[in-house]
Order: structure tokens, then sequence, then C-alpha cells
């Protein structure tokens, strides 16, 4: 099952080479990975997603706890979350295109940030599903570039994360 | 406040973190502490032939005492070649700190001169590691180091140190930390209450219950406790090859050491048991045999200190997490508090099955040797020769190999922390090197090597620094010819196809080797005079001896676990017989 940790951490020259080198040496995914500082620019916050049984995860989160770096490690997928990911997309857009483009941006309350004679460049935000869909939806063949920032995510309702 | 250099600060912030001994070897990026050690007399310098010897020595200085190993190497090859000292601890959880000078900071990512990515290439194998990169940040840095090693589940720690920082061009207040506080890092050590209850009922309720304990009875300290509980219960205990020591070897409810070469007593109660009560072990494939077969109708518990071990190749049942000594504690108070008690006749009935096996297949108790073979010394023969030399009371450390198990077999200690072997890595060259360390920690008292002729070659060269510091240590060696653990798997798997485990007569004189570095060297080629020139080695107790015994060749290593697809049960006898 899919599964969104996040970690807080010490915002340290090497501590994300370790959590990324937990994961290789032990042979365990990631599929996204986003990091930055906190309010607390001490801290820096790590969400990454990854898949595995439930003994893995485990494995993963207990691990993730025992490196010296890291002050927090919750699984979001535990509970009820937030999940965001920002995709830029450049697409083909000429005259005859843009309509639909213009349609399906519309329908995922996406943004058009940037206009060329030939291209359009997308954003979209939301879950991972929903950016999947948005692939889906535009025409694939007119995709030049596409860029995902990986999710980043949040509890909801009073639980937090913090030292 | 006293204003020191860098270099100096190292020094005595290694001071004041209690180190008296530090193991290592100068270059370039490390010059400046060097320097610094030369002008005091509280942290000794013990330099070293290679700086693998330098690792496994504080290894072995470490795994005898408790102490942190302390090590100090230089940059680049000083660096890279302490890599394999600190796997070694790395897998055996032993505390250790390891300063490494670097080049200056501004040079750090220029492919300088002996520059490698000291934190990079060894980050798989330590607890932690910091690049210090301001003179400042020394004190705190090293103090957190010892800190971080010791405590938890103790690991190796790197403190890489750029050259500049430690120069004596600079000098800046010294203050050391009175106390450590990581907001990111709270190793639990007491059991949580209710697991112990738990653990308890289980225990009381066991009709064939085995306490199998690992290193981290050691590690944790807890041979006492484990001692007392196991002796409250009146139940089996089976020890791994990190823990042998922790319950005495010579008491009747000892089964041996389990797994891949351990008893058949030790692994058929493993594999019939309904309850398994783990301490500081961590369910090593060279126990388990095939996971899915391990131990099928067992309920287990297990006591660890790093709730990573808990649950991560074999399913747990009653996990608490804590330190061996203090959980064992609890569970012995628990015990005396309920009214609970254990199943008597059961047990009793458990024992005389034990004994049954234990008769039937127990290790050798007489000597090994058999008089149709002429002179032919048994590699076992070797082990209880010198266990009779030792009176069971030396400090044995091991290489990697057949040896190594007949020692484990046939050794029986006593006491924890003397067993001194790399059972995670299993380094062939520990050995050697170790003895050192346990030699410098323990001034007066016998310890031995046990090798082979292909492990000792690895670190031969620190015969050289047991001259110069005078550690008067005993090398058993048992020269088999051959690397005798290779050739065993050849013979069992590959037809006796020895591919590349024989030297073709290579081998160099090890009795003029010894002489040459200013020892004595003594040959043993007939099974009729091995007490006697054993004896003869004991008796020369202040110069280093080397044993080069020649055994059998052909002898294997057994009980041996069946694999792939077996299960602890299934167990080669001899060349010939299974289970
Ligand atoms: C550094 C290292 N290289 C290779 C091995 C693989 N290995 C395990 S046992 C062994 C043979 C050891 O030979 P020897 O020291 O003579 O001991 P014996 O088995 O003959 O008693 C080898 C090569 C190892 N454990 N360590
Ligand atoms: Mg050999």
């Amino acid at each position: 099952m899919r599964h969104i940790i996040s970690v807080l951490m010490e915002n340290e020259p090497g501590a994300l080479s370790r959590v990324v080198g937990l994961f290789s040496q032990r042979g365990y995914n990631i599929d996204t990975l986003t990091v930055a500082p906190t309010n607390d620019l001490t801290l820096s916050r790590l969400t990454l997603t990854t898949h595995g049984s439930d003994q893995i995860i485990e494995q993963i989160t207990k691990h993730l706890n025992k490196l010296i770096d890291v002050v927090k490690v919750i699984d979001l997928t535990d509970g009820p979350h937030l999940e965001r990911e920002i995709m830029l997309v450049k697409v083909r857009a000429n005259e005859a295109q843009r309509a639909e483009i213009n349609h399906c941006v519309d329908v995922f309350r996406g943004q058009i940030v940037d206009v060329n004679t030939n291209t359009y460049t997308l954003q979209v935000i939301g879950s991972s599903d929903k950016n999947d869909a948005f692939i889906e939806a535009i025409d694939y063949a007119n995709i030049l570039e596409l860029v995902r920032s990986g999710v980043s995510g949040l509890s909801r309702g009073e639980k937090i994360l913090k030292v | 406040m006293e204003l020191l250099s860098g270099g100096e600060i190292v020094v005595r912030a290694l001071k004041d973190a209690g180190v008296k001994y530090v193991w290592g070897y100068p270059g370039g990026a490390a010059l400046h502490i060097y320097d610094a050690l030369f002008q005091q007399k509280d942290v000794e310098h013990i330099l070293v032939r290679h700086e693998q010897g330098a690792v496994h020595a504080a290894d072995g200085h470490s795994r005898s005492t408790g102490d942190v190993g302390t090590v100090l190497v230089t940059s680049g090859p000083g660096a890279t070649n302490a890599i394999t000292g600190i796997a070694t601890a790395y897998m055996d959880s032993i505390p250790m700190v390891v300063i490494s000078g670097q080049v200056p900071r501004d040079k750090i990512g220029q492919d300088a001169f002996q520059e490698t990515d000291m934190v990079g290439i060894s980050r798989p194998i330590v607890k932690h590691s910091f690049l210090v990169m301001d003179a400042s940040e020394i004190a705190v840095v090293i103090a957190k180091a010892f800190y971080i090693a010791k405590t938890g589940r103790p690991g190796p720690v790197i403190v890489d140190i750029p050259k500049d920082v430690t120069s004596p061009e600079y000098r800046i207040p010294y203050e050391y930390p009175e106390k450590i506080k990581i907001r990111s890092y709270h190793p639990t050590t007491k059991g949580h209450a209710g697991q112990v209850k738990r653990a308890v009922k289980t225990l009381l309720a066991a009709k064939r219950p085995v306490i199998y304990s690992g290193g981290g009875a050691i590690l944790g300290d807890a041979s006492a406790e484990l001692t007392e509980l196991t002796r409250l219960l009146n139940f089996p205990i089976t020890n791994t090859l990190m823990g042998l020591g922790a319950f005495p070897g010579n008491d009747p409810q000892f089964l041996g050491m389990l797994g891949m070469h351990g008893t058949v007593e030790a692994n058929n109660a493993m594999h019939e048991a309904d309850v398994i009560f783990a301490v500081g072990a961590r369910f090593d494939d060279r126990v388990t045999n095939t996971p899915s077969k391990f131990c099928p109708s067992a309920k287990i518990i297990h006591i660890d200190v790093d709730p990573t071990s808990i649950s991560k190749t074999v399913n747990i049942d009653i996990p608490i997490v804590g330190v061996c000594s203090t959980v064992l504690r609890q569970v012995i108070e628990e015990i005396k508090t309920t009214k609970d008690t254990t199943d008597k006749i059961a047990i009793s009935n458990w024992w005389s099955k034990i004994n049954d096996w234990r008769e039937r297949y127990g290790i050798y108790t007489e000597p090994r040797h058999e008089p149709s073979s002429g002179d032919i010394i048994k590699p076992q023969d070797v082990i209880r020769s010198l266990y009779k030399a030792t009176n069971g009371d030396a400090f044995i450390t091991s290489d990697v190999g057949q040896h190594q198990m007949f020692a484990a077999q046939y050794y029986l200690f006593d006491k924890p922390r003397r067993w001194i072997n790399s059972g995670g890595l299993g380094t062939m060259g520990f050995g050697l090197p170790a003895a050192m360390g346990v030699q410098l920690a323990h001034p007066n008292a016998i310890v031995a090597c046990v090798t082979g002729e292909g492990s000792i070659q690895m670190c031969i060269q620190e015969l050289s620094t047991c001259l110069q510091y005078g550690f008067p240590i005993k090398i058993i060696s048992l020269n088999n010819q051959a690397l005798g653990m290779v050739r065993q798997w050849q013979d069992m798997q590959y037809s006796g196809r020895y591919s590349s485990s024989l030297y073709e007569d290579s081998l160099p004189d090890f009795v003029k080797l010894a002489e040459s570095f200013g020892h004595v060297g003594i040959r043993v080629s007939n099974f009729d005079e091995l007490d006697d020139k054993m004896e003869e080695c004991f008796a020369l107790k202040d110069r280093v001896v080397f044993m080069d015994i020649n055994v059998d060749r052909n002898e294997h290593v057994y009980p041996m676990l069946i694999a792939p697809n077996g299960s602890m049960k299934d167990m080669k006898l001899s060349k010939t017989e299974r289970t």
C-alpha cells in the first residue's frame, strides 16, 4: 500500500543523505521526496511516499526514527490527512488546441502560468491521484515537459508534528 | 578560560571523555593532532602498522571492557584503511569513536591530495558521523560522539576534522560540555511495564521454554541478571556466537551455542520450544536457518534496545524495548511478586528430552584424536588443550573460519567479554589486533588469539606493534594448510573442487616469521606433544608466542544446519550422518 511518511529532522548537512541512504541500503522504495526548512529554521520537514507491506512500512518508520538527526516521524496515511503536490506541465498549444486545454485546466482548477506562441505552461495542485488524472485528461502526445514537486502533507485536525 | 588550538582541543576533549588510549596511524591531515598528542601525557597513542589494525584493536579493547574504543587516522588512505574495522564494529554494535583527519576546508571537494569523503564512504556502516567545520565545535562534537557511541544500541561514530580546523595558529577558549542533550536522540532504557507482565505470564506458563541470548546481553552488561533469571526458572539457555559467556558455559543449564554450527540440543530445543525468550539477540540468518521454518510452535518474547531489531526477520509476539540488564531486572522482580509459578513437571519432562539429545549428539567430551590416524592433531583437541593450559580463564580472540567455530564450541566461557570475535561481518584479520586491545586493557590477563594460517596473514604486520608495546599475546594458529571453511563448503557443495582455497606450498615458515618479528615461534606436529607445548607457550609469560599447530586438513565443522530451506532441526552431524 502507498504511505506518506513525514519526517521532522535537524536542518544539518548530511541529514538528507542519511535518509536517502537508508532507503537504498535496505532496499526500500522512495516514490516521491520533498524537503525544505520549516518555520523553525533549525528543522527541516521531509515528506516521502513509499509502498510496501505493513511489515516493511513499520521497519521504515523505525529505521527513520533511529537516525540521530531525525526528531519525529509520522505516517500520515495512518489517519485523516491532507496531501498536495504541485505539477507544472509544458504542452504544445497552437490555436486549434487551446480551447480544449483551457477546458481541461478549468475542470482541474489549474492555471495557465506561462503563454508562448506555441506552448502553454500549466500549473495543477492536488493529490497525486488528481494530478495523475490530469495527465490522462490532456492529450498525452502534446506534453513537452512535466515536473512534479512530490507530495507534501499534514494531518487533519489538531494533530501536529513538533519537537 | 584556557585558550587552546584545535589540535589541542581534540586531545583535551578525548581526555575529558575519559579516554586513556588512542589507536592510530599518522599522516598529513592529522599532524596537528599528533603534535598536540606529543605534548601531553594523559592520552597515550599506540602506533599500529595498518589502520585496520588500529580499529580492530580499539574494538577489542571495547569488547573486553565496555569502554568506547578510540581511533585516530589521517585522511584518504588512512580513512579508507579503517573502513573494514569500522564495518566490523558496526555489525557487532561496538561503541567506538573514530577521528579522521580531512583536507583543509577550502580544499574539500577539489580532489585534493589524500582527499576522500569519509562521512560519505562510511555512512552505511556508522551509527552517526560528524564533519567538524569550526574549531569551536570540536569539544561538543567529541562529547556527543562518545555519548552516541555508548548509549542505546552502541556503534561506531566518525568525527572527520579538516586539517586547518586543528591548526596551531588559532587558539580559542576550551570548554568540555558537562551534559549532553540531543533533542532528536532519546534511547529507551526501561521496559514497558505491561509488556513485562505479559512476558512473565507467558514464561511461567511455558512447557518447553528456551532462553536464547545474544550479543546484546553482553553489551548491556546483563550477565548477572540473565544467570539469576535462568537459575530461578530452571530453563534451558543457549547463546549465540556473540553471546557466549553471558551465561556460564560449564553450567548444566547451558545447551551450548545455537545456529549454523550450534549443538544439536540447542537447535532441537529451539525448534520444539513453545516459548522462546530472546535476550539481546537479533534472529540472524546464521541462527534461524529458513525464517519461515523457524520455531514453528513458539511464542516469542524479545528484549532488545533497538526497536528495528524487533520483528525484522521473525515475527515477535511480545516485544520489550529496553536495555537487557534493566528489563531482566524488571522481569525477575515481576516473577518474584506474582503468584504464578513455572510448571515444574513440564519443565522436568522437557529437560529429560533435552538431556537425551545431549547424550546422543552432544559435542565431543573425550579427545577427538583417533590413535589409528597416527600423530594427526584434531583441531577440537587444540582448543581443549588451550582450555586446560589457561584454566578456562583466558581472553580468547578469534579470526574467521573453522578455527573460530571450534573455539566457540570447545572453549566454554564462564564470563562475559572473554570471547572476542567478529560475528556479524566475519572479518578475517580481526583476531591479532583485537588481542592487542584486550591485552592493553588487561595487562595481567592471559590473552590468546585463535586463528588460522589464512586469517593471521591478513593483519600479521601487527606482530611488530606487539613488540614495540610489549603485548605478550599467545597466537594459537590452527594450520590446516587451507582456507578451511571455504574448503569445507567446496567439499559439501562443489564436489571437492578447491577453487583458490589452497596455497600450493607457498606458506611462510611461521616459526621463523615470529622470530624475525622478535617473538617466539613453536611448531606442533604430533598429538602427543600438544599439551606439553601448550604449557610451554603459556609459561613464556611476557613473550609473544606463535604456536604453529598442524591440524587435520580434512576436518569439517559439525554440527551444521542444512541450508537452503532447512529448519533448525535439520543438521549434518558428520560427513555422512544427518539428523
Ligand atoms: C576478509 C575476509 N575475506 C574472506 C572471507 C571468507 N572466508 C571465511 S572463512 C575463510 C577461510 C579462513 O581460513 P583460515 O584463516 O586458514 O581458517 P580455517 O577455516 O582454515 O580454520 C574465508 C576465506 C572472510 N571471512 N573475510
Ligand atoms: Mg586454515
